[in-house]
Order: C-alpha cells, then structure tokens, then sequence
C-alpha cells in the first residue's frame, strides 16, 4: 500500500467475507439477550391489563382489588400518564385514558413480587367499556360514513411532511401528481386494472419483547430492553413523560430479531411508566407469545387498486394508484409507510405520467408499524404482478418489458427527483440468466405443473430526512480498537461491517477491533434508529470518519515525534511507518501513553480518540398537492428476484423449488453476509406469500399462535437460492455501499405469484397462497375437478 | 408452595436444585442454575428455542416440569463446546454464516448435536425433519442445513 494509492482500489477487509464478530458467543450461549440479564431479588414483574374491545369508551376503572393482593406494588392506569407519544404522530397515551380502539390496547399495569401475582391482579382490575362501532376495512375507514376513531387528529403534533385530515380517520393522505395521467391512457394500447388486498401479518421475531425498566428517587430512568432504536426510545419516553432526555437512559443489549417491531417506542413505555411507582426497583414486562401477535407492531393491512398502462412497443406511459393503508388503532409510525409508498409508488419503472393517492387510515385494528421492507413488499406484490399481465397483454416477454421500462440513472423520478446510477437492468439480466429464464422444465410427476415467475423492486431509506449517526474509535493501551456506535445488530450483522470498515479506516488487522457492547445511550454515540436498511450506509459513514479521525491523529503526532511529513507516514496492519525513513512503530506504543520528543525534550500526544458522525443534508419537501420535489430521498436500492415453483394439481400445494436475488448494494462490504441477508430476506417473503396472515374477525385475531399462524421451517426452504451481488456505486456511501436488509423480501411475493401463473394460469388473488386458496382457486377456473368426500 | 430437592446433571456438573411443582427444565436452567443460553421464544412448545438435550434425546424444556428431570443427564448450549474446543456443529454454523440474530442458535445446535449423536451421517431430509421443530426467522434456514451436513463430514472424519 502506498499513500497515493489509486481512488478505486480499496483496503482489506472491506470486501472481505470476514466471520461475524459476534458469531462465537452466540453459539456458545454467551451472548446476553435482554431476557438474560439478572436484576437480583428485587426485580418485580408486570403484566397488563389490555382491552377486549376492538373501539370502546371507558367508563371507570376500578382496581382497589388489584391494589390490594399481597404481593403488589403498583397499579397504574392512564390518568396518571398525559403525556402522548409517537415517532411522525404524536397519536398515543402510554395508557389508554378514555378509549379504547384495538383488541389489547392497554389500559392498566401492575407490577407484583412475581409473574404469576401480577397477572391475577389484573383479573381482579375492574374495568366498565361502552362499546362503539369498529372500523375494520381502511377503504370503509376512510369514508364519512365510518365512526372517526381519533376525534382529537387535528391536535396532535406531527412531522411536517405528514398531512393528516382531521374530522375523517386519515392520518395521512399522501400524493403524486406527475404528468398526466388522464390524458395518457388514450394513447396506450394495453391498459391493466388490478385490486389486492394485503393481509396484516406479523414479524415473529424468536425473541419476544422484554423491557426492564427503573425509576430512581431523583426520577432518573433506566431502561433495559430488546431495541433496535435506543435513542429514538430515549427520546419518546422522555417527550411522554415530560422529562429531560439526559434523565433517560435506555441500555440495549443483542437483539433477537427486529424486523422493525423492535424500533420506536411501543411495549417499553409501559415497563417505564409501572417502574415509576415502585420506589426504585426494577420491573420487567415480557410480552408472552401470544400478546406479541397482536400487542406488538404489526405489518399493516392494506387494500391496493392499480391501473397501468403502456404502448405497443410496451414502453409504461401511466400508472394510477390507490392505497388504503390499514393502520390500525395508532399510526404515529404507519403514516409513514404510506408516504413511502407514494414517492415509490411507479414501482423500478420510468412512467411519465403516475397519479397517486396513499391514505393512512385509523381502524379498530392491532398497531401498523414498520416492518422490514416498509410498505415495500405490500405494494411491490400488487404492482409486480400487474407488470407481468400488462407485458402479457402486448404479448411482450415480462423479462423484456421491465427491461425496457426498468429505472436508471439519470431518469426523472415520479417525484421529480433525478436517478443516479442504479444496477437495476443488470440485476435483472443476471437473475433472469440464473433461473434459465424462457426454459421450460418438465414437473416432477404428472400431478404437478411447474412454472417460473420474476419481479422487479426499489426501495428507498424511509427516514425523516435528517436521519444521523455518529461513531467514536478509540485506541486501547495495546493498540486494539474499540468502536462505539449506537447501531444495533440485529443480527444484519451492523457490528461486523463496523469492525470492518474501522479496521480498514485506521488500517489495523480486524481482529484487533472490538465493538463496544451493549449500547447505552449514556456512553454509546447517537444514532436515530436500527432501520430503513441505513447502518452500513448511514452509521458506516461515521465509523468510516471516525477511524480517519483517530487516524489522522496517529499521523500527525508521529509526523511531530519524528520531524517528518504526514504524507510520507501510512498505517499498515497495526504499525505507523515512514515511506521516507522507513521507521516503523506499533500503534501499542502511541494509543495512550503518546510519544516522547526527541533528547528527552518531554510528551506529545495523549489517548487517541476518533470521533466521526454523518447526517444527508440534501433531502428536500414534497410538495403536498403533487409529491414533487427535487430530492425526495437519499437513494434506491434496486433488485429483482427470480423463482421456479411446482403447484401440485391434487392439494392445491404450492413447492418453491429455487430461488434467486441480485440486488444493487453499491458495494458489498461483507459479501457472505450480503448473500446471507438475501436468503433469510427470500425465506422470509417465501413465507409471507405461502402462509402468513393474521386473521382478524371484528378486531380479534384468531391465530395467535405458531400452530396457527405458521412460519417457514426448515421442511419448506429450497436448498437452492442463488444470490447475486451487482455493485454500482453509491456516491456517498462508505466505500459506495448501500443497504440491502430489507430489500431482499420485497419482491419475494410477486414473483412467487407470478410463478403460479405460470404454472396453473391463474392469478390467486390476495396472499398467502396456502394449499387451500390455490385449490379452490384451481377448481373456481375448472383446473382441477373438486374431489368427491 | 411445595419444593422438590431434585438432582440431575447439567452440562457433565452434578447439581442438586429446589425446585416448585411447576417449575419448567427452562425456568430451572435459566432462573436456578444461570444458565441464559437457553432461550424462550414461546413457552409453548412451539418454537424449539429452549431445546436441551435429556438422556440425549432434544426436547423443549419449555415443556418439561423440573420435577422429571430427577437423575437425569441435561446438556444445554454450554455444555456443548469441551475444553474450548468449539462443537463442530458450532464450528460449522460460524464457517457457514448460518448465525443472524443468535436467538434460535442454541435450540439449533441442540436438535443438530442430537441428530448427529443418533444418525452420524444424516440425510438432507433427516437434518430438516430433525430440525423442523426449531424455528429461525433471519437465516431462511439453508446456511443452518448446510453446517449440520459438514459438521458430519468433520466429525467422520475426527472419528
Ligand atoms: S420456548 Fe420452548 S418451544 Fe418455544
Ligand atoms: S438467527 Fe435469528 S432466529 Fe435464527
């Protein structure tokens, strides 16, 4: 390595697929979840009181019983909590105060000597409802007919890019107006029309929500829990409880899984507002697994209507969508989902003309929140299929017409916004030759039909737009490297794509870098929150300018220490060297202690401490009559995803057979991790589109449960998934990478669905494709003959 | 409530624990004995989470009252590794990336190291059907197939 090395040549280990930092504690049962920590005798236990009532007013509560079992130590309702909270919404009390509006909205909290006495207190809370009219259908919901669920809408704070209609259960009406549509669909000469409905369905991490919270006599928090959003949970305890954000201090060890129900702030403000009232000790909320199907954040519903269009030559002139977005009981997050819907809502495609209305809608429901993807792989399954019949409609290959429409660099965005270079038609290029796209392949037995189907997706960072993070590398008294950031791993992996990126920052050998664990906002640097596919892009940037910072402190204390030029020093695997002297001399030697001055002439230097932080400033407004604006996002993430699928003709049974992804990550920073995100990405979608939903009646779920709402196992998962790496730079991502958690279950769905179009040539309709839809779907088009018995 | 003195071996250590009629292996392992690696994603049996080995056979201690674990031989997570030398199914597992979160790794293991005690040289289908009762939400589970197929070559190969 020289000083001036070439721009395009990058240090070790970036690209390298080094072993995940945290791999051998996980597998020796050592790494400490938030389940595991211990809290001594002390720690009390708590458990909630949640409605049973879809929309109810309350009328009193009465929990003198409660109080009075031994073995309690506080009930607490909503009268003594005021506050609201929400991330883009301020739309929720901690506790429900005069209403209820979803089966298990909380309305009371008791913390006791154990789990079995706290719940028994609950029984004993008394609680008197007057039952209202439920909202259970966002296009309903967003009628005047419908009961309006949050009459105090037009009160609430909210983010200034959010446009709630207050007097109606819109929380957020977001649109595009690009072009016009109108006048276009006279000069298609194919137009498709579509509608789908989109079930609510859970993220199902293994690892159940825990929150552990303390309250000391000077009211100073402590919260312990399973988060991938510490300082947004910091923040929004603070704003609810009225209290200064340095009196909150949340510590949040390994996650579990997130998949987004683990950002914001949901279950945790419980914890802190029942730990208020007990005198110091601690108090540990652990949602069991059937209050995490429905307590916990869902993936909201939605109901989706899309009408396309193209020319002959089957270049897309219109598109024209309509999004209810069923947001649930609250949508302090979900608001935001449908906005990211809206400026992404052309789907990968280059469309002149694109009308789009996304509404947020307040129904009686289980809270909408992120999840990963946000509001992608909903709307991707819609538009990816209606792609496919529009390409069938002009009896174009599907692969042909989305390379001729799919985005890239340089087009105008359906929000005005400029594309830069994307690797989208090279991910579809390679997923297409990967899947021996256009062969037919024969079933495996004469009861089956098999097919092959392919989708396209994008996907953008759904963030406010100043979003940060921020990062500290400091050296140790051997020279090893601690990396503070305040980025969860969630098992993406963030940790070792910081260890990495610091490593090749500073230039020491990765196994010298550690990260500092748990974070705790006391002494981890800030970073907004673990989504949006963000860390490797966002939190990389600070880490990246961080190890420069201390690095750039090394260099020039040597450069002092031996009277000569920064230029002519490097750091190599751990030791500073002279490219003019050739003088070399380990880091153990400098990182505290500093260096003396030539003929004992006294010290330089001192601990060395990198700081760096990143924030994109270049975000614009929308427009909110038309969505336009010149910069509505950071950037996109591209991919396409391709599947071969066998339908059994007897069962209805739906076998993926393989799969493949090639995804546009800028640059893979730990490519066996990146191929690891796009399997467990493509398992996931797989399973959303062959088994998942939450089934709800009148706002009861009936599937609370892993028998009853099942999740891919290792019998349903096809040995053969390919994932591809296409690498087109992001011009400020750290060594031009960018995000790709999330995206890889985007058009999971879409091109499952198209598969078994391919296969049976029906369109199924609305996910998941379980063995039974797909039967009767097959017998309704006289496929099959419905069996006798 | 009443309390049982009941006495097993954990992890190759004689214990001796009180333990009440209630009690699940899994509050036992966790709460008693300060054994976290074993994890609870459910409590219900459904999940594979919290999957030990008694009498070498994997089960859900979520579902096993302490109480019948009287003389019994329990291997949890952190027996599985011998004098820090890594199980090759750990060490498989890490080789091939099949680690995301951590939070189904122990149950995994567990259901792996019993499937390979009784079938050294196990099929595809034997590893999934030995394993379809521990569920992963991050890995899409391939990762997790493949270090179980390589961990019976390494260990053919040690033996
Ligand atoms: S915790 Fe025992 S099976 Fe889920
Ligand atoms: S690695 Fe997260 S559940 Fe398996």
């Amino acid at each position: 390595m020289t000083p001036n090395q070439p721009a395009t040549s990058v240090p070790h280990p970036i690209g390298d697929s080094v072993t995940r930092v945290d791999a051998k504690e996980k597998v020796i049962g050592a790494a400490l979840f938030s389940d595991d920590l211990q809290f001594g005798p002390g720690l009390l236990y708590a458990r909630i009181k949640r409605s049973p009532h879809p929309h109810a007013l309350i009328k009193r509560i009465d929990t003198s019983k409660a109080q009075a079992l031994p073995g309690v130590k506080a009930v607490v309702t909503g009268e003594s909590f005021p506050g609201m909270t929400g991330l883009y919404l301020q739309d929720r009390h901690i506790f429900c105060r005069d209403r209820v509006r979803y089966v298990g909205d909380p309305v009371a909290g008791v913390a006791a000597v154990s789990e079995a006495i706290a719940e028994q207190a609950v029984e004993l809370i008394e609680v008197e409802y007057e039952p209202l009219q439920g909202v259970f259908d966002p296009e309903f919901g967003a009628t005047s007919e419908a009961p309006v669920l949050h009459p105090d809408l037009g009160k609430y704070k909210v983010q200034n890019f959010i446009f709630p209609k207050p007097g109606t259960n819109i929380s957020n009406h977001f649109r595009i107006r690009k072009g016009d549509v109108d006048a276009a669909w006279s000069q298609c000469a194919a137009i498709v029309e579509h509608s789908y409905r989109i079930p609510h369905i859970q993220h199902v991490p293994i690892e159940p929500h825990v929150a552990v919270a303390k309250v000391d006599e000077n009211g100073k928090v402590t919260l312990w829990g399973t988060s991938q959003s510490p300082f947004a949970q910091r923040n929004l305890i603070a704003i609810a409880l009225g209290i200064s954000q340095s009196d909150v201090e949340v510590i949040a060890p390994y996650v579990g899984g997130g998949f987004g129900c683990k950002a914001g702030v949901s279950m945790e403000a419980l914890a802190v507002a029942v730990a208020s009232k007990t005198k110091g000790k601690p108090v540990k909320l652990r949602l069991t697994r059937e209050e995490e199907f429905y307590t916990a954040f869902v993936r909201q519903g939605m109901v989706a209507h899309f009408k396309m269009g193209c020319d002959a030559q089957g270049r897309l002139l219109a598109m024209q969508n309509r999004f209810y977005w069923d947001g649930g009981a609250y949508t302090e997050y979900g608001v935001n989902i449908t906005r990211a819907s809206g400026y992404s809502s052309s789907g990968p495609y280059d469309v002149p003309n694109v009308k789009t209305d996304s509404f947020c809608v307040y129904t009686n429901h289980p809270v909408g929140g992120p999840m990963r993807g946000f509001g992608m792989p909903e709307m991707h399954t819609g538009l990816e299929q209606c792609i496919d019949e529009l390409a069938l409609a002009i009896e174009m290959d599907p692969v042909q017409f989305r390379r001729i429409n799919c985005v890239q660099g340089g087009d105008t965005l359906v929000t005005g916004m400029t594309m830069h270079p994307t690797g989208l038609s090279e991910c579809l290029d390679k997923a297409a030759k990967a899947i021996d796209w256009g062969r037919k392949v024969a079933p495996s037995a004469p009861n089956k039909r098999r097919g092959k189907g392919i989708a396209a997706m994008w996907k953008a960072p759904a963030m406010s737009p100043n979003a940060s993070s921020s990062a500290k590398v400091a050296l140790n008294e051997d020279g090893t490297v601690t990396v503070s950031v305040g980025g969860q791993d969630i098992g993406q992996g963030s940790f070792t794509i910081a260890a990495q990126m610091a490593a090749a920052a500073l230039g020491v050998p990765i196994d010298w870098v550690r990260v500092a664990t748990p974070l705790d906002t006391n002494y981890s640097p800030y970073e907004w929150q673990t989504v949006a596919s963000r860390l490797t892009w966002s939190m990389g940037n600070a880490v990246a300018a961080a190890a420069r910072d201390a690095r750039q402190q090394i260099l020039e204390l040597v450069a002092k220490a031996w009277n000569e030029k920064i230029e002519d020093l490097d750091i190599v695997d751990g030791n500073v060297i002279s490219y003019k002297s050739e003088e070399t001399i380990s880091l153990k030697n400098i990182a505290i202690y500093g260096l003396p001055l030539p003929n004992d002439q006294g010290w330089i230097g001192g601990p060395v401490l990198g700081r760096g932080n990143f924030m994109p400033t270049y975000v614009t407004g929308l427009n909110a009559e038309t969505g336009q604006g010149p910069r509505a996002v950071v950037h996109y993430t591209t991919g396409v995803q391709a599947v071969e699928v066998e339908v059994d003709l007897d069962t209805g049974k739906v076998q993926v057979l393989r799969g493949v992804g090639a995804f546009d990550v800028g640059k893979a920073i730990n490519p066996e991790m990146v191929k690891a995100q796009m399997e467990g990405g493509f398992v996931q979608g797989m399973s959303t589109a062959l088994f998942e939903s939450l089934q709800l009646k009148e706002g009861v779920l009936q599937n609370p449960s892993f028998v009853d709402y099942r999740i891919a196992t290792t019998s349903d998962v096809p040995m053969d998934i390919q994932s591809i790496i296409v690498e087109v730079p992001q011009d400020d991502g750290p060594w031009g990478a960018r995000g790709v958690g999330e995206h890889s279950m985007v058009p999971t769905v879409a091109a499952i669905a198209n598969a078994i179009y391919d296969a049976i040539g029906i369109r199924v309709g609305a996910p998941p494709y379980s063995a039974e839809k797909v039967y009767l779907a097959m017998v309704d088009a006289g496929l099959v003959k419905e069996m006798e018995g | 409530m009443a309390l049982h003195h009941i006495t097993l071996t954990v992890n190759g250590e004689f214990e001796q624990v009180d333990v009440p009629s209630q009690m699940t292996l899994l509050q036992m392992l966790r709460d008693k004995l300060a054994l976290t690696g074993t994890k609870n994603g459910c409590n219900a049996g459904e999940c594979g989470a919290c999957t030990v080995m008694v009498d070498g056979e994997a089960v859900n201690s979520c579902m096993v009252l302490a109480v019948e674990c009287q003389g019994a031989n329990v291997v949890t997570v952190e027996g599985l590794a011998k004098d820090g030398v890594l199980d090759p199914v750990q060490q498989a597992i890490i080789n091939h990336g099949g680690v995301q979160c951590g939070f189904c790794t122990p149950g995994m293991l567990i259901s792996a190291r019993a499937l390979l005690n009784r079938n050294p040289e196990p099929s595809e289908d034997d590893i999934r059907a030995a394993l379809v009762g521990n569920l992963c939400r991050c890995t899409g589970y391939v990762r997790i197939i493949e270090a179980v197929q390589e961990a019976a070559k390494r260990q053919k190969a040690l033996n």
